[in-house]
C-alpha cells in the first residue's frame, strides 16, 4: 500500500507540472494584453520599460520557470518562516499580483477562510443528510420516499446553483426578510448574537450548495447499498437471526461506504469549482470571488496561481480517492 | 444488432416448421426501445416538455411577432418600459400591466417573452451544437483509443490528464482571453458563440470517451467483428458498419447529459458575465440581468430561470428513460 502510494505520488508531480504548463500557455498564447488598459498617451518606450517592470520582457521558458521556483520553492519557505520564525525567504521574490502589487499567496490566504466556511458546511451538511436519505430509498425501494427522494435528486441536478440561489434570496431574504442576502465577512463572532447572525447569514449560501451535493451523494448512496442487498452474505446475515438493524446498518452499510467514500472525496475540488457561482451569488469574497475579478482585472499572476491551485486540488482528492478505495476494500490492493 | 437476433435452431430441413407458427410479425429493435420508452412517465414527461420548449422557442416568433430588440422611443418608452406579467394585476391592482406584453417589459422597454424566445433559441443552439462537438471528439477519441493498441495509452492519459484540469475557471479564463480575436473575425454575436461552443465541447467530451473506449474494447473481442475481419473488411468500415451501430446506445445517453451540462454551463458563463454581449440575450443573461432588480420585479430573474431549470430536468428525465430503453437487460420487464 505504501508503495502503492509513493508511486502515485511520484506520478502526480509530472500531471501537476503538465497542468501549469496548460495554465501557462493559455494564458501566455491568448491575444489578451495586461497593457491595455494603460492610457493612449503613455509614449510606447514607457510602456515597454511597465511591461519590464511586470516581468514580461523575458522569453516564454524563463518566465514559466521562474513561475514555477516561485511557487514551488519560495513559496513553501515563506510559510515555514511564518510558523516557525524562521528567514529562509528572505530577500525572494514572490508571486506579485498585479492589481494589488501584494504576494498573489497572503491574498489568497486572506480569503480561504470564507470559502472553506461555506463550501465546508455546505459539504459537511450534504453528507450527513444524503447518507440517511439513500440508505433508507434503498431499504424502500420504489416506496413513495424512495419516488419522492429521485424526483427531488433529479431537482437538485437540474436546477443550476445561479437560480436556486435567486430564488432563495427572493422567496427567504425580499418576501420573508429571515436572511440577509449578502454575505457579511467582516463579522466576527465572539458572542450569542454575532453567532446567530453568522449562522443567519451561511444558512442560504451552504442550503444551495448541498442541495446539489445531496442530490449526487444519496443517488450514489442508494445504487451501492442496493448492489449490497441483494448478495448472499445480506442473506446469510438475515439466516443466522441477525436483527434487521444490525444487518443493514453494519454488514451492508459498511460494505456500501467503500464507493461512496471515494465519491464524496472526488467531489471536494469540484464543490470549489462549483462555490465560484455561489460565492458571485451571495455575494462572498472568497477564492472564486477573487478569481473573477483577477480574470476581469487581467491579472494574470493571480488567474494562474489561483487556477493552478484548483488543479492542485482535483489531483489531491484523487490521490486521497485512490488511496482510500485501497485502504477501506481488502480486495483491491494495487501492489 | 447482428447479435441479439433470436438463436435459429441449427437442426431440421424447415426452421420455421419446427416451432409453432408466429403469430406476430418480429419487430425491429427500435420498435423495443420504443415501447420500453413509452412505459417510463419521467421520460415521457421530459420528452413532451422538452419538445414544447424546443418548438415554442423556435416556431413562436412566427406567431409572436415582436422584435425582441426593438426599443421604444419618446413617451412610448415611458409607457411601455418596465411593465410587469399580467398575473400581477390579480393581486396588485395598481401594478402597471399592459396585455399587449403578456410576461412584460424590461428596463429599456423590451418585450420580456420575445426576448424569452430568442434567448432560448439562443441557449438550445450552444446546447446542442456543444453537445454534438463534444460527442464528436469523445466518440473519435474512444474508439481511436479502443480500436489500436498503440493510441491507447497516450489518448487514455490525455484524457486523465484534461478530467484534472479545472474546468470552469479555464473556461473563464479562456472565455476573456479569445473574446477579441474572434469577436473582431466573426463579429460580436457569431464569435462569442463559436468561443462558448468550442470551449464547452473541448472540455466536457472526457466522459464519452471513456464509456466509448470500454465498450469498444469488449466488442472487439465478439466473433462478429472477427466473422467481419475474416472477409477482408477494412479497419474503417469494421468501425463504421460494425461497432458504431453497436456503441450508438451509450453514446445517445451521453448525448442527453451533455446538452444538459451544455445548458448549464453556458447560462453559467452568462450569469458570470462571461457568455454573450448584453444586447444579445441568452437565458443566463437574462437571469443575470434581472438579479440587479430583484425586489421590485422578482419575475425578471425567475422566468428564464425556470426556463433554464425545466429544460434541464426534461433531458435529464429523458436521458434518464433513455437509458432504461436501450438496455437490454431492463427491457421487457
Amino acid at each position: 500500500m505504501l508503495t502503492f502510494t509513493i508511486r502515485r505520488l511520484v506520478l502526480a508531480v509530472p500531471t501537476l507540472l503538465f497542468i501549469s504548463l496548460v495554465i501557462f500557455l493559455l494564458l501566455e498564447l491568448a491575444p489578451g494584453d495586461p497593457m491595455a488598459q494603460v492610457p493612449l498617451t503613455v509614449p510606447p518606450e514607457v510602456k515597454e520599460k511597465m511591461r519590464e517592470a511586470l516581468g514580461l520582457g523575458q522569453p516564454m521558458h524563463v518566465r514559466f520557470w521562474k513561475w514555477i521556483v516561485q511557487f514551488f520553492w519560495i513559496e513553501p519557505q515563506v510559510l515555514i518562516d511564518h510558523y516557525l520564525g524562521t528567514s529562509f525567504s528572505a530577500g525572494d521574490l514572490r508571486v506579485i499580483s498585479w492589481q494589488t502589487r501584494s504576494p498573489v499567496m497572503d491574498i489568497v490566504i486572506q480569503r480561504l477562510p470564507q470559502t472553506l466556511w461555506v463550501v465546508g458546511t455546505a459539504y459537511v451538511v450534504a453528507t450527513l443528510i444524503a447518507i440517511p436519505i439513500g440508505i433508507y430509498s434503498a431499504y424502500r425501494q420504489y416506496s413513495w420516499f424512495d419516488q419522492a427522494g429521485t424526483f427531488v435528486s433529479m431537482i437538485g441536478f437540474s436546477v443550476p446553483p445561479f437560480f436556486s440561489g435567486v430564488l432563495v434570496i427572493v422567496i427567504f431574504s425580499v418576501q420573508l426578510g429571515w436572511f440577509p442576502s449578502i454575505y457579511d465577512t467582516t463579522l466576527k463572532v465572539t458572542d450569542w448574537d454575532s453567532f446567530m447572525a453568522q449562522l443567519r447569514q451561511m444558512i442560504m449560501p451552504v442550503t444551495v450548495l448541498a442541495l446539489q451535493i445531496t442530490a449526487q451523494t444519496s443517488r450514489f448512496m442508494r445504487a451501492s447499498m442496493l448492489d449490497n442487498l441483494n448478495q448472499d452474505y445480506v442473506r446469510t446475515a438475515r439466516a443466522k437471526g441477525l436483527s434487521e438493524y444490525s444487518v443493514v446498518m453494519i454488514h451492508v452499510l459498511r460494505n456500501s461506504m467503500i464507493p461512496v467514500v471515494t465519491v464524496i472525496a472526488l467531489g471536494v475540488p469540484a464543490i470549489f469549482g462549483g462555490a465560484i457561482i455561489t460565492e458571485q451569488v451571495f455575494k462572498v469574497n472568497g477564492i472564486g470571488q477573487l478569481l473573477i475579478t483577477a480574470i476581469q482585472a487581467n491579472d494574470l499572476p493571480m488567474v494562474q496561481t489561483l487556477t493552478f491551485i484548483f488543479a492542485v486540488l482535483i489531483v489531491l482528492f484523487n490521490l486521497i480517492a485512490d488511496v482510500l478505495y485501497g485502504v477501506l476494500d481488502p480486495r483491491i490492493r494495487y501492489d | 444488432m447482428t447479435e441479439q437476433k433470436a438463436p435459429v435452431p441449427a437442426s431440421g430441413p424447415v426452421p420455421s416448421a419446427a416451432g409453432p407458427i408466429p403469430s406476430k410479425p418480429p419487430r425491429s429493435q427500435w420498435a423495443d426501445v420504443w415501447d420500453q420508452f413509452r412505459h417510463h412517465k419521467g421520460a415521457m414527461f421530459g420528452a413532451f416538455v422538452f419538445i414544447f420548449i424546443v418548438v415554442g422557442v423556435y416556431l413562436g416568433p412566427l406567431v409572436w411577432r415582436v422584435d425582441p430588440q426593438f426599443l421604444p422611443q419618446g413617451r412610448d418608452f415611458l409607457n411601455l418600459r418596465d411593465t410587469r406579467p399580467i398575473w400581477v394585476a390579480l393581486y396588485d391592482s395598481g401594478a402597471k400591466v399592459n396585455w399587449a406584453y403578456p410576461l412584460g417589459t424590461d428596463n429599456l422597454g423590451r418585450d420580456t417573452l420575445a426576448r424569452l424566445m430568442f434567448g432560448g433559441r439562443v441557449s438550445i443552439a450552444v446546447g446542442l451544437v456543444a453537445m454534438l462537438l463534444s460527442l464528436l471528439l469523445g466518440t473519435l477519441v474512444g474508439v481511436l483509443a479502443g480500436f489500436s493498441r498503440k493510441l491507447d495509452g497516450p489518448l487514455m492519459r490525455l484524457t486523465d490528464l484534461f478530467l484534472a484540469l479545472p474546468l470552469l475557471p479555464l473556461i473563464l479564463v479562456a472565455s476573456l482571453l479569445f473574446r477579441e480575436s474572434l469577436s473582431a473575425n466573426f463579429g460580436p454575436e457569431g464569435g462569442i458563440f463559436i468561443l462558448v461552443v468550442l470551449l464547452i465541447g473541448i472540455t466536457s467530451w472526457m466522459h464519452t470517451a471513456r464509456i466509448v473506449r470500454g465498450d469498444v474494447l469488449a466488442l472487439k473481442e465478439r466473433e462478429f467483428v472477427l466473422a467481419a475481419r475474416s472477409i477482408g473488411t477494412s479497419n474503417s468500415k469494421i468501425i463504421l458498419r460494425h461497432m458504431l451501430p453497436n456503441i450508438l446506445s451509450p453514446i445517445m445517453v451521453s448525448a442527453t447529459l451533455g446538452i444538459a451540462t451544455a445548458i448549464i454551463t453556458e447560462s453559467a458563463l452568462s450569469f458570470l458575465g462571461f457568455g454573450f454581449p448584453p444586447d444579445f440575450p441568452t437565458w443566463g443573461r437574462l437571469l443575470n440581468d434581472g438579479v440587479d432588480r430583484l425586489v421590485s420585479y422578482p419575475e425578471r430573474p425567475i422566468l428564464p430561470g425556470i426556463l433554464i431549470s425545466l429544460t434541464v430536468l426534461s433531458v435529464n428525465y429523458l436521458g434518464d428513460g433513455l437509458r432504461d430503453a436501450l438496455d437490454p437487460r431492463i427491457r421487457g420487464r
